[in-house]
């Protein structure tokens, strides 16, 4: 029996680094095929390779048996592989079916015919199941739905191997149900998948086998059922996983963020934050639950100066902080890593080093009378790179071409290094292997031991209810409980950020 | 070493774009010469002889170069920070106009005042030119590509009317700058058998390491980079995006004002009612393109263009070629460059066969 994938011995190298070493990867008729492996250790440099984005240095690809040279993905797309990036690829101002046709259109005459185009779309839509209105703007949809549009392009264009890079990581968890979900029926039908993920619980509810890669390294290709989590991680580490929790003893200290009655307009005018209350201690962990879209987003960027306070006042440190400039907010002790990191946490064309420093370049000891001092900049970025374990071939390799996971550590190197009196984490691990999560979650845990406030927003309900000292559940703008981690579980906090109180209706 | 091997040989790829386009706009314009019945050799031949062993031509080069190298430069120092001035040369005509003026009215002083005073005049002029299309996309959105064209045309009739009726003489043009405030030499003269060459080419070296060292070494400069990356992520990091916005389309403007002021202090001492564009600015244009945005580039890509501008008067008497090929062949060095893409795909594609086979 041939395989739908087989990649052999494949070697790709970046300057500096070895992303791909000698790797092996077989994908059975009609799997879904786990690609495991920490961050950095060149998943996605293989997949890019397999849709012809990269030109393997050395080994062979087998498409159903065939050899197969996949010079770009052109190529890729008429031996039917597609696939699903980790930033999506889709333009906001066409609708849903002006993308999915894009580059293949249906016409009439020559031109394009787009109701055609609308009603093939319905069709491929109702077939596989993919809920999505052909006829809505990408720019307003959920993300979970641009998601189905993109896996929706890739069958429209005939796929039958798809693969998936880090689908989940910007998914709420219920539409990673739904997205499970999908690939099943889509295994069902024939087709083959390939789908990286941290995630083991996703791996093990959606998998057959898995192929675990370390540092450019094949570790290991084995069948999901004659394995177990703790296993899996291990393998892929290197090591033993422990999970941190918060043992720590919670004992507050005075008050470092204080909202009082905030109001807060979202950019279409509508009053998305509602008279909201809370406090976060020195200390503490709090940690924010909620459905996306509750204004979670608005509440951060509302401490941070990045959104205009209607009404309501935001206190850090005992200090006014409300409708300041951001900077001055950073100054009176504001660290924040922020949900997106691409577009809002790194300067992706700055290097690592550079990225190293983005708020505190003007200031002792990286500057002195205005010129940079590149020296104290550089030893300082290698001993972040060093202690956070950022895989990088060094400081002045640009952040750009750095893995996802990779990305997101060095910001939450930058932040939690300056220790401020009060970090905003929002979704902190995103993306991020289970090595770097336990890592980070000991970071945070830090900040807390040494009296610092951490605000910890998330949508993994593991994560905050293993972090926080306290959980304040948002809904529609405003916190509607707040309970304690330890007398609570996922059924109830899942009730009250779908608006249910405790005891009422 | 495999590694060190590799990324020098990614950077000597940056490099092998400008170089090729000059080599086969050289080549076209051969090519072209030769198909109408010139000698392209002959003519290449007078270019680099006049240029550098005859002392009047090597010395016009060098004049020519200096406003190139400043309108490069403001150019190459907004595109760094993620704008398009293009209005570099209305910045450069008031930034003319500005010096010449100041030359004139305050001609009574000495010129250790003076002079200073009228290079700051232009500089300052060219500043609020670039402030002006700042402040507008900073507050209004409004794109700098739309604003900075309108200026250049604002620049054009303000300083016409402002010759015409308050420092007009004969000839259509200003009187001309006293001693006092000339930047022209009669040793740099003498040194190069009569050719304009002034003391212009100060201002440009330091103009040269004042972009590098501002970019790279300030604190300032690490923040106009960051904006021009990256806007969102400034923001986040606190950073004033719209004032940064704003200072670097000024300092991009004092580059352009300082051209201005080379021509009106150096080369000419007067300022003639333009009906037309200067076209330097928009040569700047190109010698940043072409000069990959860097400081060294920008004088390296100025050099070419002065050295082609000038060496090529000599082509018509000794080869009887036409001035106007010249243009023809900085026009084709340009289009290659803006090409510059394609021949980067083309090598890759030659790359990838090279691995197949
Ligand atoms: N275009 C590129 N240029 C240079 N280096 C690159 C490039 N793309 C990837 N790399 C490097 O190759 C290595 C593998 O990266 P890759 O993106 O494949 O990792 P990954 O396994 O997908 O990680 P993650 O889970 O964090 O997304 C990393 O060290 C990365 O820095
Ligand atoms: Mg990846």
């Amino acid at each position: 029996m041939s395989y739908a994938i087989e990649m052999r011995h494949i070697r790709k190298e970046f300057p500096g680094i070895v992303a791909n070493d000698n790797i092996t990867l077989q994908v059975e008729e009609g799997e879904i095929h786990a690609l495991f492996g920490e961050n950095g250790a060149g998943k996605s440099t293989l997949m890019n390779v397999l849709f012809g984005l990269y030109q393997p240095d050395q080994g062979e690809i087998y498409v159903h048996g065939k050899k197969a040279v996949i010079n770009d993905p052109n190529e890729a797309t008429r031996l039917g592989i597609g696939m699903v990036h980790q930033h999506f690829m889709l333009i906001d101002k066409f609708t849903v079916a002006e993308n999915i046709i894009l580059g293949r259109e249906p016409r009439k005459h020559g031109i394009l015919d787009l109701a055609k185009a609308v009603k093939l779309v319905k069709e491929l839509s109702e077939k596989y199941g993919l809920d999505v209105d052909p006829n809505k703007k990408v720019e307003d949809i959920t993300v979970g739905m641009q998601q189905r549009v993109e896996i929706l392009k890739t069958l429209y264009r005939g796929s039958d191997i798809i693969i998936f890079d880090e689908p989940t990581a910007v998914l709420t968890p219920i539409e990673i149900q739904e997205l499970i979900v999908i690939m099943k029926r889509l295994v069902k039908e024939g087709k083959s998948i390939i789908l990286i993920t941290h995630k083991l619980k996703e791996i093990f509810e959606a998998c057959d086998r898995c192929t675990v890669i370390r540092r450019g390294r094949n570790i290991d290709t084995v069948a999901i059922s004659e394995t177990n989590p703790s296993d899996l991680a291990s393998m892929m580490v290197g090591r033993k996983v422990n999970v941190q929790i918060n043992d720590a003893p919670y004992e507050p200290k005075e008050r470092i963020l204080e909202i009082d009655h905030l109001n807060v307009l979202d950019s279409r005018k509508v009053n998305v934050i509602k008279d909201l209350n809370l406090t976060v201690h020195g200390g503490e962990i709090l940690g924010i639950a909620g459905v996306d879209g509750n204004g979670q987003t608005e509440l951060i960027e509302a401490i941070a100066g990045l959104r205009k306070v209607r009404d309501g006042s935001i206190k850090i440190g005992g200090r006014d902080v409300t409708n300041q400039k951001t900077r001055k907010i950073i100054e009176a002790g504001l660290g924040y890593i922020p949900e997106d990191r691409q577009k809002h946490g790194l300067v992706l064309d700055f290097s690592v080093g550079e990225n190293m420093v983005l708020q505190t370049y003007y200031k002792k000891p990286y500057a002195q009378a205005g010129i940079l001092k590149n020296k104290v900049i550089t030893k300082k970025a290698k001993q972040l790179i060093e202690e956070f374990d950022v895989r990088t071939p060094n400081e002045k390799t640009l952040a750009r071409s750095l893995s996802g996971g990779n990305q997101q550590k060095v910001i939450v190197a930058r932040e939690v290094d300056r220790s401020p009196q009060l970090l905003i984490a929002a979704q902190p691990t995103r993306g991020l292997d289970i090595g770097a999560i336990e890592f980070i979650h000991g970071k945070l845990l830090e900040e807390k031991k040494k009296g610092k406030a951490v605000l910890l927003v998330s949508f993994e309900l593991d994560e905050i209810l293993h972090l926080s000292d306290r959980i304040a559940v948002i809904y529609e703008g405003h916190i509607i409980d707040i309970v304690n981690p330890k007398e609570t579980d996922e059924n109830e906090l899942g009730l009250l950020m779908a608006g249910r109180r405790k005891g009422g209706a | 070493m495999k590694v060190n091997a590799f990324l020098k040989k990614i950077n000597w790829m940056t490099l092998l774009i400008p170089v090729i386009s000059v080599v086969l706009g050289l080549v076209c314009g051969a090519v072209i010469m030769f198909a109408i019945g010139y000698n392209p050799l002959l003519a290449y031949q007078s270019i680099i002889e006049s240029i550098f062993l005859q002392p009047y031509y090597g010395g016009e080069t060098i004049r020519a170069m200096i406003p190139l190298v400043l309108a490069g430069l403001a150019v190459a120092f907004a595109f760094r920070t993620g704008l398009f001035n293009i209005g570099v040369e209305g910045q450069l005509m008031v930034g003319w106009f500005a010096s010449v003026a100041c030359a004139i009215i305050f001609g009574h002083l000495p010129k250790f005042i003076l002079l200073p005073m009228s290079v700051v005049a232009g500089g300052a002029a060219g500043a609020l030119w670039g402030f002006i299309p700042g402040l507008l996309k900073a507050r209004f959105k409004v794109h700098e590509v739309i604003s900075t064209i309108m200026m250049n045309y604002i620049a054009l009739y303000t300083t016409a009317y402002l010759i015409k009726n308050f420092l007009y003489t004969e000839g259509e043009r200003t009187p001309t700058i006293p001693q006092a405030a000339s930047l022209s030499s009669a040793f740099l003269a003498n040194l190069t058998q009569g050719s304009r060459l002034h003391w212009g080419f100060v201002v440009a070296i330091i103009a040269v390491t004042a972009m590098w060292f501002m970019l790279w070494k300030t604190t300032k400069g690490y923040e106009l980079r960051a904006v021009g990356f990256s806007p969102d992520a400034s923001e986040y990091a606190g950073m004033n995006v719209g004032g940064n916005i704003i200072l670097s389309l000024t300092i991009s403007g004092i580059f352009a004002g300082l051209a201005g002021a080379m021509e009106g202090l150096g080369t000419y001492q007067y300022m003639t009612i333009n009906s037309a564009f200067t076209g330097i600015g928009f040569n700047g244009i190109a010698v940043a393109l072409l000069g990959l945005n860097t400081p060294v580039g920008v004088t390296l890509a100025g050099a070419l263009f002065a050295g082609l501008q000038t060496g090529g008067m000599t082509m018509q008497s000794n080869a009887g070629v036409p001035v106007e090929l010249i243009q023809i062949i900085i026009a084709l060095i340009i289009f290659f460059v803006g090409s510059g893409y394609v021949i980067k795909w083309a090598a890759d594609r030659l790359k990838r066969k090279g691995h197949k086979s």
